[in-house]
């Protein structure tokens, strides 16, 4: 029942755009930006306690602050933006209607309650255990109901995509297969199914054991499954990151995949070989046998390591290939000197494959192997490392693609874009800051998640070697670039949405 | 482009340069994927994964028993032990210290059950940087034999409550 006027014509692309679709777009990704600023002031609070220099909160607020920002970030930022993306990946993409709106909508309203809840538990101190919230470590009940209806509402969400996909292909709304960058989408939606699956394994116990229901819950069991929904999130964050940098391609530069058997095999790739290799994050647990953790952590990720291999060549050089069709066929390098660096979205596309594949990459590989684990489980090697992974890849490309999302679907001109220009890079620069920072001071044997490295309080005192205070240094610096480039971000974006010039 | 429908044929053949990089990646993969198995054989700086199942009072129990039987003296509270080389030897974690102090001797080898009693914590071998994860419920066997004289720090590693910076333990090597 397509009624006509549920549609408009996009006049840059040209593409049919579903307008209940492009509400749901709009209000996924304004939640998106609201959940980041929260993460934002969160790391702001987490960086200056980090470096010793500064030290700002007490004990119990770092605690507090370091909780909110993970979860925000990570889960509640990061999500509610990948929802808008398959939304966008499916209905606008495939020129269809959105498969029942108002699921859409009740998705959204799940989600918001659920994210609401979780942080009104951190904010009342009532949920003072990290991300992980690692038993027997408990919050209170609702901390985990809110993270039940939050994973809820992106089922229905994620359920809705696949809807779209069946629907598209019944009302013939496109012709021959699914467009590259819907494919990587549905691959982050497919691993997204069974990353919620094991959501919903390991916090509902939890939450009955945290109200007195269940008596025990046993805490390497725990570390299984929750890793089993911990890990293959991330790698919906990795289908999703390279899903948005084949679409920056084609918008910033018309890049046509080089060859698209190759890149749809490398996104099967992570289908088949992702889901189980959580192990890596057990490798000095006890508990789990050596035998498991070796073919666990061999036998999987590198295959899955190979689809990251591939993307990392076919991404830039089906740019390369659009630039030197451009004319720039001088040299070895004149499409790269030529290519649009004061686009914002380039930047932050170029940005977030070189940080995502030299820093986030060769870090989160080498820990996977069980004689480096040992030197960096727990110690801020591995913040560093997804710093580079989950923030200059994944949040980054997001930020790149909202560049486009604002003229688009909002229909809104970018405000002040001579800050845009420079936003990609100082968020970028500082991230890298960040990063080195945290994994440089983590190889002196530096714990995360730790309010006071000078142990001023503590019965013994170890001495700490002063280049680790150099490094938390760095770690801040780049914290205070990164965190303005990101409210550059979100000054940019929300002054666009309220007072850009409106286009079509 | 990759935001509109490939051509009706897209399962076309690589050409030489994909192929190429193909081929390097999928060898450094399989290279990766042989050397987990054989570093783990050849290497020596592995995680062991002797591991028994122990409630926290049988822990405590044992832990008590171990210190009454070798103490020699006492550092900020905290019992300092000397056990015999080659012995069973317990360090318990638990809101917010590690007990006992131990001193061991260079170049012996001892059995080190680590367990919690409560939460989950984690222990740094500080500066050396070597890193467990210490679960309740799990006595832990890390067979040991330290190296060099000095003394190291135990720092927790793992979240465990508002004091979580200020569990601090110690081991001597003589
Ligand atoms: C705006 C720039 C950012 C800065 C300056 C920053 C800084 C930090 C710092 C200093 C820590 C604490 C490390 C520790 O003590 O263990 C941290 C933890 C963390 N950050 Fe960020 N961060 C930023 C953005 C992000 C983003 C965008 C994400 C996710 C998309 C993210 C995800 C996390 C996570 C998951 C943790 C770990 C929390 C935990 O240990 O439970 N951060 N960050
Ligand atoms: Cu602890
Ligand atoms: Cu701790």
């Amino acid at each position: 029942m397509s009624v006509p006027t549920a549609f408009r014509t996009c006049p840059t692309t040209g593409l049919k755009v579903h307008l209940p679709a492009e509400n749901l777009i709009k209000a996924n990704a304004v939640v998106a930006v609201v959940f980041f600023l929260i993460g934002v002031a969160m790391a702001l609070l987490v960086a200056m306690t980090r470096w010793p220099a500064v030290h700002l909160l007490g004990d119990e607020f770092f605690y507090r602050a370091l909780t909110a920002h993970g979860i925000n970030m990570l889960i509640f930022w990061i999500i509610f933006f990948e929802i808008a993306v398959l939304y966008f990946a499916s209905a606008i993409l495939l020129n269809s209607r959105l498969a029942a709106p108002k699921l859409g909508w009740l998705a959204f309203a799940l989600m918001l309650a659920g994210s609401g809840l979780v942080d009104v538990m951190i904010a009342l101190g009532k949920a003072d255990v990290m991300m992980t919230s690692y038993v027997p470590l408990k919050a209170h009940p609702l901390f985990y109901l809110g993270m039940i209806l939050f994973a809820v509402g992106a089922l229905v969400g994620t359920s809705l995509f696949f809807a779209t996909l069946v629907i598209a292909r019944r009302d013939r709304t496109y012709e021959g297969s699914l467009p590259l960058v819907v494919f990587g989408a549905a691959t982050a939606a497919i691993i997204a199914v069974v990353t919620i699956a094991h959501g919903a394994i390991i916090y509902i116990p939890t939450m009955l054991w945290s109200m007195g229901i269940i008596e025990h819950i046993d805490a390497s069991t725990y570390r299984i499954l929750w890793w089993g929904l911990g890990h293959p999130s991330q790698q919906i964050n990795v289908a999703a990151m390279i899903a948005i940098w084949y679409l920056l391609g084609a918008l910033t530069v018309g890049a046509k995949p080089i060859n698209e058997k190759l890149c749809r095999t490398a996104f099967v790739l992570y289908i088949l070989f992702i889901n189980l290799a959580s192990a890596h994050h057990l490798l000095v647990d006890p508990g789990v046998s050596s035998t498991w953790k070796i073919w666990n952590t061999s036998y999987a990720m590198y295959l899955a390591v190979l689809a990251s291999m591939i993307h990392g060549m076919t991404v830039p050089a089906s740019i390369e290939v659009a630039q030197r069709r451009k004319g720039y066929t001088k040299g070895l390098f004149e499409w790269l000197k030529k290519a649009p660096w004061g686009n914002p979205s380039f930047a932050a596309l170029t940005l977030s494959i070189v940080i995502f594949g030299f820093i986030g990459g060769i870090t989160g590989v080498t820990f996977g192997t069980e004689q480096i684990n040992i030197i960096s489980h727990n110690t801020l090697r591995i913040p560093g490392h997804f710093h580079a992974t989950v923030v200059g890849g994944t949040t980054l490309a997001f930020m790149g693609v909202t560049y486009y999302v604002l003229p688009l679907i909002f229909r809104r001109q970018v405000v002040a874009q001579a800050l845009a220009k420079i936003q990609p890079y100082l968020f970028g620069v500082g991230i890298v800051m960040v990063s080195l920072g945290m994994t440089f001071a983590g190889s002196y044997g530096i714990s995360r998640r730790h309010w006071d490295i000078t142990f001023a309080g503590a019965t013994l005192q170890p001495a700490v070697d002063p280049t680790v205070y150099l490094l938390l240094g760095i770690m801040g610096i780049g914290a205070i670039l990164a965190v303005l480039g990101a409210l550059l971000y979100i000054l940019i974006t929300v002054g666009t949405v309220l007072a850009g010039k409106k286009t079509g | 482009m990759s935001i509109t429908v490939p051509e009706r044929v897209w399962w076309k053949p690589l050409d030489k340069g994909e192929k190429l990089w193909v081929a390097i990646a999928l060898t450094w993969c399989l290279v990766m994927f042989i050397m987990m198995p054989l570093w783990h054989l050849q290497g020596k700086q592995n995680a062991p994964s002797e591991t028994y199942r122990v409630s926290a009072d049988q822990f405590e129990k044992a832990a008590a028993a171990f210190i009454t039987q070798y103490r020699v003296g006492e550092e900020q509270g905290v019992p300092v032990v000397a056990p015999p080389s080659g012995s069973d030897i317990y360090l318990v974690a638990r809101m917010w210290s590690w007990e006992p102090v131990l001193k061991l001797e260079k170049g012996k080898t001892y059995r080190l059950h680590l367990s919690s009693v409560d939460l989950q914590h984690g222990m740094t071998i500080y500066p050396m940087n070597i890193n467990f994860q210490v679960l309740p419920g799990y006595d832990y066997v890390l067979t040991i034999t330290p190296t060099e004289k000095g003394e190291y720090h135990l720092i927790c590693n793992e979240f465990c409550g508002i004091g979580h910076h200020l569990m601090v333990g110690k081991i001597l090597v003589v």
